[in-house]
């Protein structure tokens, strides 16, 4: 019998659910290495040899390497351990969010002192509003972290 | 015997612990915040109790994906502040009060909830930016704190409803603690938000006010709200809000005859960083 997933209709957003758990296991043990301040310095000094030493997809590796976020979720990442990512990079949560949305740092950052994003139109695929796949990107930025 | 005397729920945004950590509370974009927490640092100033539960979720630090416990209460005698990947935030090492946290664990699993019991743990921004919006940047804390956390980072988390009987389950075991303690509990996390994806940036104020107007005055019936209107209204990391109901069932059971707790103080704010900012106490009559 099938697992009840209701979230999956939920647009521009992936639930963290078991399958992604088992799908991104690696990716994101690898981000929890990013807690060790000498694990940060050695993935800066050589980030693709830093990779290699872990069981990662290609795919995976990649995400990292762009500092796409969007991919990392996609292939298993969840924001928390991502977040440590982006922390080695030296950038906030502001900044991170932001970075998947398609804007700029200041035009993620204008939406958000404006009240943020409206639920209208974002609650299931196939409404109208700014998260829908239709609309993407929202605004003129590279869709990546750095 | 310990009491309950009061119970306090706010957002725990890391941003908020670094503009405190870096000095910016006074800048334009931080000052609305700050000032809707004054009352709230008087207040606990005036209530210091002799512990606090402290209702969190950890954020992929003490718990990777090696070990994904869904309920866990720290029975440790103290807890350093984690380094999330920016360097541990300058904070007083949290210290615990194993006496309580023991004996609230016995009780509970034997009310039939099978917590994690962690006698070893670092605690990341759930825990200490509740802390620091409460206390400010004292040597040290006020009190010890048992920490308390609830996954909320890897589906499927507990029901709301789950967490409202845990809170129940919470205020019985401290009853029956032999000392004399005040015991605060606070719930944190939350409001909207989400972190991720295209949809990032999601604020709910109908639905926060809501929540805030239910947590109050009809807990039980906000119990019963299902995950996925959290994640539609309120954003994918706004599922966080049911660790309120944790804090909120161990407080006065309105729900059966009980009488509604004071309203001491609410704060709405948004935004801070990508989330909307709620704030409660709330205190036995």
């Amino acid at each position: 019998m099938a697992l009840d997933k209701p979230y999956l209709d939920v647009p521009g957003t992936t639930i963290f659910d078991m399958e992604q758990c088992r799908k991104g296991y690696w990716l994101n043990q690898f981000c929890m290495s990013l807690m060790k301040a000498e694990n940060r310095e050695r993935f800066k000094a050589d980030q693709r040899a830093y990779v290699d030493e872990w069981p990662m997809t290609e795919a995976q590796k990649q995400a990292v390497l762009n500092a796409d976020l969007n991919a990392g979720i996609r292939e298993g990442g969840n924001i928390y351990f991502l977040a440590k990512l982006g922390a080695t990079h030296g950038k906030s949560f502001q900044q991170m969010a932001g970075s998947m949305t398609g804007m700029t740092e200041e035009e993620y950052r204008d939406m958000m002192i404006k009240g943020g994003r409206s639920a209208e139109g974002n609650r299931v695929v196939g409404e109208d509003g700014d998260a829908q796949a239709h609309r993407q990107p929202q605004g003129h930025g590279t869709g990546k972290l750095l | 015997m310990a009491r309950i005397s009061a119970s306090v729920y706010t957002s725990h945004v890391p941003a908020i612990g670094a503009a405190m950590d870096l000095g910016k509370t006074a800048e334009p974009y931080w000052q609305p915040l700050f000032k809707g927490y004054e009352p709230s640092r008087q207040w606990l100033k005036d209530n210091t109790p002799d512990v606090i539960f402290l209702v969190y979720n950890d954020h992929a630090t003490a718990f990777s994906l090696e070990i994904i416990p869904t309920f866990a209460i720290g029975t440790a005698a103290e807890y350093k502040p984690a380094d999330e990947g920016w360097g541990p935030r300058p904070v007083p090492v949290v210290k615990g009060h194993p006496e309580l946290a023991s004996h609230i664990a016995q009780s509970v699993i034997q009310q039939d909830f099978d917590l994690t019991i962690v006698n070893r743990m670092d605690v990341d921004h759930g825990l200490t930016v509740p802390l620091s919006l409460m206390c400010g940047q004292p040597e040290a804390w006020p009190c010890p704190v048992i920490p308390f956390a609830v996954n909320v980072v890897q589906y499927p988390v507990p029901s709301g409803n789950r967490c409202f009987q845990l809170g129940r389950a919470i205020k019985k075991a401290i009853r029956s603690f032999d000392g004399d303690l005040n015991v605060q509990i606070w719930g944190t996390g939350g409001m909207s938000h989400q972190l991720q994806g295209p949809r990032a940036g999601l604020i709910n104020r109908e639905f926060d006010n809501m929540f805030l107007d239910r947590l109050i005055a009809d807990p039980a019936g906000l119990a019963q709200v299902p995950h996925i209107d959290y994640v539609r209204e309120a954003g994918s990391e706004g599922i966080e809000l049911v660790m309120w109901l944790i804090a909120r069932g161990a407080m006065s059971d309105t729900d059966r005859g009980g009488a509604a707790p004071h309203v001491h103080h609410r704060f709405y704010h948004v935004p801070a960083s990508n989330t909307a900012v709620g704030h409660l106490i709330l205190e036995n009559r």
